[in-house]
């Protein structure tokens, strides 16, 4: 790392559409390494669309398409070279609802990553090793070969984090990831975040203003497909430079 | 406020509720006559022909007692596993394909096909694999039957297979595509493997009602009176044998026909069974 760190993710102008609906309006962006950047806005502001614009997922939608750039370690991530599948390797996603596959056992879901992109390691060390920066080895550590669906909702979301981090990504995209959990297991994501922000650049969508604050360096409030404010998340909480992101932070709509 | 009326009205609202209740029922009793008239006539006619020697023997030619339609289930187990080897791959990939890009024009015409496809007669699927297989072939075969066998097959594995794979959660998809797992790999090892249970129904299924097909068999497979396993051959199968004993004029042949229908049944029976006892496993595990 150089004194002045370059961004990781830099975003440039990006639009994103389904058909003829403008669901992000030209978002300039930046996400600073082994920074936490939490999204935040109201319902259908586009905190979603956004997160899947980072990893390609957006375009799996029918009709769904994008314009502007979007650069990941100064490589556009939309050029014609880029093959997505290889991208998603690099920028792992988290979901909202726990998903883990439920054919397999505990080991196998870690493993699904490496196992069905036919990279040949030792499972079993890189799967001790995702489950433990994932908080949750000590918990399965004896019951690895159980399905996966036999975990709680909170450890199977802790899981679902060990299967992204085994493949090894730079980046880690969360979308709401304790929204669907109780108050002690998103407790333990969150612990787990700031863990996690010591080797990852992580983005996270977030309803929970709290969270927000809590988990992140830096906060980008969207509103209607724009980005209205992005700054540090003291600042963005504390002193807005918008009156729109002062009314939302401070509970007036949204 | 007159309550006669109403009372009156109340009480005809009752009758008519009562009549339709009464005509329901009427209808199921009918329904079931059928059913059960059946189960019953092969039981008690074919109860007695059963034996050992009957599943393990060959036919005896008329007069000669005993004999079996041992060849007869075997090239029934054989055609049925023929068709498999064809229709599985087929049906299942075709249904896998509907439901992953089967969206878009071809999808619609796909889906129409085999719509159509399921609803032609077996006896013209016959003929169809009589022109595909017979005639360039210059004989009949066990593989002219397993043609016609799993071309019935197709069409109904490929649709529940396609609804089957649209029940799998579209989370699962996205989870397997943010690992960077390629689109073709996540449909065969993720999304086919998590419906599998329900497309293991659905084989079950189509075995059963292909091992009780008669018409597209009789100029396919044909008949054979001895053991054969080879695909160029022709080949016995219960439902051939029950056909040829029930039109012929020996009291003998047709008790052998009543309990080679026994046998018959009691396999569609298990694996109807067995398939309702897989689906229901699955639904008490998925919720």
């Amino acid at each position: 790392m150089t004194a002045e760190p370059q961004a990781q993710i830099a975003v440039r102008k990006l639009s994103a559409f389904f058909r003829t609906t403008r669901a992000l309006k030209d978002v300039n962006l930046d996400a600073l390494p082994r920074n936490v950047l939490a999204v935040i806005g109201p319902s259908g502001c586009g905190k979603s669309t956004f997160l899947r614009c980072l990893n390609r997922m957006h375009e799996l939608v029918p009709g769904a398409t994008i314009s502007g750039q979007v650069l990941i370690d100064g490589e556009d991530i939309y050029a014609r070279e880029i093959d997505p599948v290889l991208l998603r390797r690099r920028v792992g996603m988290v979901f909202q609802r726990p998903n883990p596959f439920p054919t397999m056992s505990v080991f196998e879901n870690v493993a699904s990553g490496l196992k069905l992109n036919g990279i040949r390691t030792r499972y079993a060390d890189q799967v001790e090793k995702s489950l433990k920066r994932a908080a949750l080895w000590d918990e399965v550590k004896d019951r690895l070969g159980e399905s996966a669906l036999s975990l709680s909702g909170g450890q199977q979301q802790r899981l679902c984090i060990a299967r992204a981090l085994a493949v090894e990504p730079e980046v880690l995209l969360m979308d709401e990831p304790a929204s669907a959990l109780d108050p002690i297991a998103t407790a333990r994501i969150e612990e787990l975040i700031r863990e996690l922000r010591e080797r990852y650049t992580i983005v996270i969508v977030t309803h929970n203003m709290q969270q927000a604050a809590r988990v992140s360096d830096w906060t980008a409030f969207f509103y209607m497909g724009e980005l209205v404010e992005c700054g540090r998340t003291e600042q963005v909480f504390t002193n807005p430079k918008e009156s729109r992101t002062e009314d939302y932070v401070t509970g007036k709509f949204g | 406020m007159s309550s006669a009326p109403i009372s009156k009205r109340y009480i005809a609202r009752r009758a008519v509720n009562l009549t339709m209740t009464l005509l329901c029922g009427a209808a199921v009793l009918i329904a079931l006559i059928p059913l059960i008239s059946v189960f019953w006539l092969v039981l008690s006619n074919g109860i007695a022909g059963l034996s050992w020697s009957f599943f393990t023997a060959l036919p005896t030619p008329v007069g000669e007692p005993g004999g079996g339609v041992g060849n007869g289930i075997v090239g029934t187990l054989y055609l049925v596993g023929l068709a498999c080897l064809i229709g599985l791959p087929v049906g299942i990939g075709t249904g896998l394909f509907l439901a992953e890009r089967g969206d878009g024009q071809i999808g619609n015409a796909v889906r129409f096909v085999a719509e159509v496809l399921s609803g032609v007669p077996s006896i013209v699927i016959g003929i169809v694999a009589y022109g595909l297989v017979v005639m360039p072939m210059h004989r009949f075969s066990a593989l002219a039957g397993g043609v016609a066998l799993s071309l019935l097959m197709i069409p109904t594995l490929a649709r529940t297979t396609e609804e089957m794979v649209r029940l799998v959660p579209r989370a699962l998809r996205e989870a397997a595509l943010a690992l960077g797992v390629p689109q073709w790999k996540t449909s065969l090892r993720v999304v086919l493997r998590t419906a599998l249970g329900g497309i293991v129904t659905a084989i079950l299924l189509a075995i059963s009602r292909a091992a009780g097909e008669t018409a597209p068999l009789l100029f396919t497979s044909l008949n054979n009176q001895y053991w054969n396993l080879q695909p160029d051959q022709p080949t016995a199968s219960l439902t051939v044998q029950i056909f040829n004993y029930a039109i012929s004029p020996y009291e003998d042949w047709h008790r052998k026909a009543w309990s080679a229908a026994l046998v018959l049944l009691l396999f569609v029976m298990l694996t109807n069974l067995v398939s309702r006892f897989l689906a229901r496993n699955r639904l008490q595990r998925a919720r």
